[in-house]
């Protein structure tokens, strides 16, 4: 059978973006927590970064990665969102035995993250 | 009044490019150079060097610098502030003065000496005093790991820097006093903000926290656009150019390499942030959600409108303590199966950890090539089979030497008693290395008095 004309028109068209097409970002560290600030390359796609990189998005797409939740902060002046990605350094600072235990470089860690944007 | 006040970053850390606050002050007209030089764990070294010799115990570096930079200082009347005193202030300041005086600039200089952050002498009055001093990360009360402390410092903010400014002090050289506060406290003594001047204070704060990772926010570690930023090589240290009603201009000196745009600003901005409402120092709370940029100027980005609140009744306080040991061993395996190779070795050599009944809080291995840097959202997408070459790193912590000390012993044999095609061992035996932990506490402002001292040269 036929599937009807209207609900093909209404299927929700989805385009896949990847964050390091429009954002940049700088991480570092506090403790065993890494705070990576997320900014948009063009203000009007700050929109795009607030609905769709979530902190449990973010966290998904460190599973496996950090042992602690994720929290997120809005700054719109500055187009930017700031997550801290707790456990993520193996103890952090002197502690830790990772090669970037200063997550210095989580932030494009989190540039590879794709989002889903309903058109 | 003073119409506008610039304030020259000379050094993000200790360690940071030596040419740096000589093109600061040479390179243009600037009234002051501010210099940090403390990370979290720096106090605990200076402590050791301190404990084995009393006229150290602060940023050595810092006084060949002043000898270098000291006529041009005098010359052009450009005042230093400094964090660079480390646990033994007073020492930097009486090396400093013997350099000065060897310069010919006896009776012409004064050095003002902060102190009162040092609190490890008092940390038991403290802790019985009933000020636990519990991690704020963990809860843990300091008492825990009293008999491991090796320092314990106060953040100071602004407040002495301002007073040994209007008392006349050339050279400002304190101990922990805050990153930010070296670069509010000279824009609260030229426009004589009040402390309670909160969004001046906030202002200042903001305009510190930009600076205070020099060239970070002038084009260097700067992701956006990185390709097209101009002459790294010659790249310009940040200036923050001051006014009264709290704007900041950050610039630098024109020639210079880099580039400072309202991106590059924010990247710095962000770096390091906790919760962007509430960015807490000694002098009053920031802020970031307020913070107005806009590009003023070619390499000028202009930050307004910024508004603080009321300072808190405590001080972060910054432990170290000794936690126990580790080491990091490497080998390097070649094409073919490059990774699968590295991932050999690991499984074998933990295999020889565990018959030898080591006991490790921890064994962390990464395959520097392949996942060191993103874990498995960049293992997923690697074509792992035709990897030219694959680091094995493998790091291990415990709290007892002797295990450690045996694991560096068990990396170089699998050499010729491993898998195939490996190379790059000419380092040698890695070292078991101490780990100094950092522990974050706060303190009521009341049990913490600054205190600052005017030595004459």
């Amino acid at each position: 059978m036929r599937r009807p004309r209207r609900s093909v028109t209404r299927r929700p068209r989805v385009r896949r973006i990847r964050l390091v097409d429009i954002a940049h970002a700088r991480s570092g560290d506090k403790g065993d927590t890494a705070n990576v600030g997320l900014i948009a390359k063009r203000p009007a796609d700050y929109a795009l970064l607030e609905r769709y990189a979530t902190a449990a998005r973010v966290a998904r797409h460190f599973k496996g990665m950090i042992r602690g939740p994720v929290e997120r902060f809005e700054l719109p002046n500055l187009h930017a969102l700031n997550f801290l990605l707790h456990g993520a350094l193996d103890g952090g600072g002197t502690i830790s035995l990772k090669t970037d235990a200063q997550g210095k470089v989580f932030s494009t860690a989190l540039l590879r993250m794709v989002i889903e944007v309903r058109a | 009044m003073t119409q506008s006040v610039r304030i020259a970053g000379g050094q993000g850390f200790w360690g940071d490019w030596l040419e740096a606050p000589w093109r600061q002050i040479t390179g243009g007209p600037v009234d002051f150079l501010m210099m940090d030089y403390l990370a979290e764990v720096t106090m605990s070294i200076m402590q050791k060097q301190k404990s084995r010799d009393s006229s150290l115990g602060y940023a050595k570096d810092f006084i060949p610098l002043m000898e270098r930079l000291l006529p041009e200082l005098v010359a052009r009347k450009v005042r230093v502030t400094t964090n660079a005193g480390g646990v033994n202030p007073h020492a930097c300041a009486t090396a400093v003065a013997e350099v000065a005086r060897r310069l010919g600039f006896a009776g012409k200089l004064t050095i003002g000496v902060v102190t009162g952050d040092d609190l490890l002498g008092r940390v038991d009055a403290l802790l019985s005093a009933g000020h636990e001093l519990r991690n704020l990360d963990t809860g843990r009360p300091l008492r825990d790991v009293r008999d491991r402390l090796q320092s314990v410092n106060a953040y100071l903010g602004a407040a002495p820097v301002v007073e040994a400014l209007r008392r006349g002090a050339d050279i400002v050289i304190t101990g922990r006093v805050t990153d930010t506060g070296l670069t509010l406290g000279p824009m609260m003594h030229a426009f004589g903000w009040a402390p309670d001047a909160w969004d001046r204070v906030a202002a200042g704060t903001v305009a510190g926290h930009t600076i205070e990772c020099g060239a970070q926010c002038s084009g260097g570690n700067c992701l956006v656009d990185w390709e097209r930023i101009p002459d790294l090589a010659n790249v310009g240290y940040p200036i923050a150019e001051a006014y009264p009603d709290g704007t900041v201009d950050i610039i630098k000196h024109p020639g210079t390499g880099g580039r400072i745009t309202v991106a590059g600003v924010t990247e710095q901005l962000v770096y390091e942030m906790g919760d962007p409402h509430s960015y807490i120092t000694p002098d009053g709370i920031a802020d970031f959600t307020t913070i107005q940029l806009r590009q003023a100027g070619k390499d000028r980005v202009r930050m307004s409108g910024i508004r603080g609140r009321p300072a808190t009744d405590s001080l972060k306080v910054s432990a170290a303590y000794f936690y126990g040991y580790k080491a990091v061993g490497t080998l390097v395996y070649a094409w073919p199966d490059a990774l699968k190779k590295a991932k050999a070795a690991d499984r074998i050599l933990r295999q020889r950890l565990d018959d030898l009944g080591l006991k490790f809080e921890t064994i962390l291995t990464e395959f520097v090539g392949v996942d060191a840097t993103h874990g498995p959202l960049a293992a997923r997408e690697i074509e792992a089979t035709d990897v030219p070459e694959v680091q094995l790193r493998i790091g291990v912590r415990a709290a007892e030497r002797a295990p450690v000390e045996r694991f560096t012993r068990e990396i170089a044999p699998l050499i010729l008693n491993g898998p195939p095609s490996v190379t790059g061992f000419a380092g040698g035996r890695p070292k078991p290395e101490e780990i100094v932990a950092y522990w974050p506490a706060l303190i009521d402002k009341t049990q913490v008095q600054a205190c600052v001292d005017l030595v004459a040269v």
